[in-house]
């Protein structure tokens, strides 16, 4: 106990004096967690469109009028022709073309049916895809709203309507923000354990000193402890200001217990530093261990769900899901701030990250020799 | 007969088809100063490596202060001091702090901790510099405090790879009796060196050549044996016919 003692006051003794990491684990929680909620809202607003109105009608206005009234458009120009249009398109200045066709209004009125056309620039697949919804949702309401119109006092209705109502439970708002930010932190707090603590074994590494402690009686497991130790605290430290944040910027109060939040970090923190020990055996110099820590969490981040629905994965990539703490993490955080899920409902998840940990740890000190 | 604190036979350490330390045999007595010669690149800190059991040998028998360098590597850790080619203190802590934090990783006592340290400073007259960042000191002050960070848990043998290298000759000199006064005290110096000045010092020297060693005696003996007036010329006779060294 008096070596982990020592080596406690060794390793913390250099963090404080290390500015760089100071400033990581204080600034990076709360410059992220301000910007990144804004930078990923998945709402697509600003589509620039532009219509080619060959009608000019009273009809034609008001289709419109109802799309630039939406909110999700950015009307950027009335080009004479499609073809003048496309050129917008090419130019990167518009993202939809509407084009409504001459007699628009006469052959709605007198066939009781007209087409219109809807082009979309598709190199920003997310754009394109909603804007083009977007669009097509206005004028099935624009429809609508115009056959009401003329359907005089009908006895019944002849068109048979299933109307659907959605409630939005745990986030009624569909507020991005309250969505993203449990997920940035749990990122966070993976950076703090998984990157950090392998950049600092492999320090000692690099200086030297390792060589010194291998040449000590040190234990093993004291050397280990040790290490993780102090980056533990660190993550739990940016645990608590990324809280912090999200309550004083967002206003975000965790629906369940607090304290779960912080058993499950306590154990998810051990399994990401195992990871990160674990490179740290792998590697020689702080730039092996940085682009091996990376390519994981890179990895780990993209198939986490943080960004992307899981469920829309294809199968082989679930499987590699099963497997990534990340993926847990950020579950159980939503879990807890958005639902108020108890102990029951995220023991499964701990149970997972303490498995993955068990095994990351133990490949991990089987790894770290003393002796080569 | 003298006590004997490391016994080597055949010891010999592959890496690959590489062979770094070819079946070498020697004994150093307790106390003595035995000096380990050689070119860049012929096996002198491999060897060195296995004594400390940072290294497992692939073959051969060797034992450090009475421990088994295969099996028993901690119990040899407990009972050696080891100052590597690389400066191993923490440059980012003071001076008092790595002393302390050595001193206490090797299991001393709050008081052995705090005589220690007081004794190592008045010896080293490091009294202004306990609060400076060991980064900040001159080389050849870094290279004395690692020494007596190294003899801080009193070990039998110290093992020293290259302590002097990139030193300036009055820090040498007085570095060469830091290691007399400890030798006096009982315990056994192993080191390693360029310097041909310093091999005069030792006791006994062994010069390596491609992993083997190729003589091993008293200085003046080497001188004889060879028929020349300095060990730069036993060692130059020597190390020049190496294979793989680049004199």
């Amino acid at each position: 106990m008096r070596t982990i003692r020592f080596l406690l006051q060794k390793e913390f003794r250099q963090i404080l004096r290390n500015k760089t990491i100071l400033a990581v684990v204080v600034m990076v929680p709360i410059v992220q967690l301000i910007i990144l909620p804004l930078a990923a809202d998945y709402e697509v607003k600003n589509v620039s469109l532009c219509i080619v109105d060959n009608d000019h009608s009273t009809y034609s206005q008001k289709l419109i009028a109802k799309i630039t009234a939406s909110g999700y458009f950015k009307l950027v120009d009335f080009p004479e022709s499609y073809r003048d249009g496309l050129k917008l398109i090419e130019s990167d200045k518009a993202d939809v073309i509407l084009s409504i066709p001459s007699n628009f209004e006469r052959n709605l009125i007198r066939d009781d049916t007209q087409e219109l056309f809807v082009s979309v620039n598709a190199i920003n697949g997310v754009k394109a895809n909603l804007g083009g919804a977007y669009v097509l949702g206005i004028i099935r309401e624009f429809n609508s709203v115009i056959r009401t119109e003329w359907i005089q006092a009908p006895r019944f209705s002849n068109i048979p309507v299933i109307d659907i109502a959605i409630t939005n439970w745990y986030n009624p708002y569909m507020n991005y923000k309250i969505f993203m930010v449990p997920g940035i932190l749990a990122v966070l707090v993976t950076m703090m354990g998984g990157y950090v603590s392998a950049l600092n074994i492999v320090k000692e590494k690099e200086l030297g000193t390792i060589e010194q402690m291998n040449v000590s009686p040190i234990r093993k497991h004291h050397f280990i402890l040790g290490k993780l130790i102090p980056f533990w605290i660190l993550g739990m430290i940016v645990l608590t200001i990324g809280l912090t944040v999200g309550f004083l910027i967002y206003g975000i109060v965790p629906e369940g217990k607090i304290g779960l939040i912080y058993l499950f970090a306590a154990v998810y923190l051990v399994s990401v530093l195992g990871l990160g020990f674990l490179v740290s055996t792998y590697s020689e110099t702080q730039q092996q261990a940085m682009f091996l820590s990376f390519f994981f969490i890179m990895i780990f981040i993209m198939l986490s769900g943080l960004f992307t629905s899981i469920d829309s994965m294809p199968q082989w990539t679930k499987v590699i899901t099963w497997f990534n703490p990340v993926t847990y993490f950020i579950q159980v955080m939503r879990m807890i701030v958005l639902k108020g899920s108890g102990f029951m409902d995220i023991l499964p998840h701990l149970l997972k990250v303490a498995g993955i940990g068990l095994v990351l740890n133990i490949w991990a000190i089987r790894n770290y020799k003393k002796t080569s | 007969m003298a006590e004997q604190v490391i016994k080597v036979e055949r010891l010999t350490k592959r890496f690959g088809d590489f062979t770094a330390v070819d079946e070498i045999s020697f004994e150093v007595n307790k106390g003595e100063i035995f000096g380990f010669l050689g070119a860049n690149g012929a096996g002198k800190t491999t060897a060195m490596r296995m004594l400390c059991g940072l290294s497992i040998p692939t073959s051969g028998a060797a034992s450090v202060v009475g421990f088994d360098v295969y099996e028993q590597t901690e119990d040899i850790k407990k009972n050696i001091g080891y100052m590597s080619q690389r400066f191993s203190l923490y440059e980012d802590l003071t001076v008092i702090e790595n002393i302390k934090f050595y001193a206490g990783i090797y299991g001393l006592t709050k008081k052995q901790i705090k005589q220690k340290s007081e004794e190592l400073i008045d010896r080293l007259g490091l009294h202004s510099e306990t609060k400076k960042l060991v980064g900040a000191l001159p080389l050849g002050w870094k290279q004395k405090l690692a020494f007596s960070v190294a003899l801080v848990h009193e070990p039998k043998i110290i093992f020293l790879d290259e302590p002097t290298g990139g030193v300036d000759p009055v820090t040498r000199r007085q570095f060469w009796e830091m290691i007399y006064e400890v030798s006096a005290k009982g315990v056994t110096v192993f080191v390693t060196t360029h310097y041909m000045d310093e091999a005069e010092y030792c006791n006994r020297v062994s010069i390596m050549v491609d992993g083997r060693i190729e003589a091993l005696d008293a200085p003046r003996k080497l001188k004889e044996k060879f028929n020349v007036s300095s060990m730069d010329d036993v060692f130059y006779l020597l190390a020049r016919g190496a294979k793989k060294a680049a004199i």
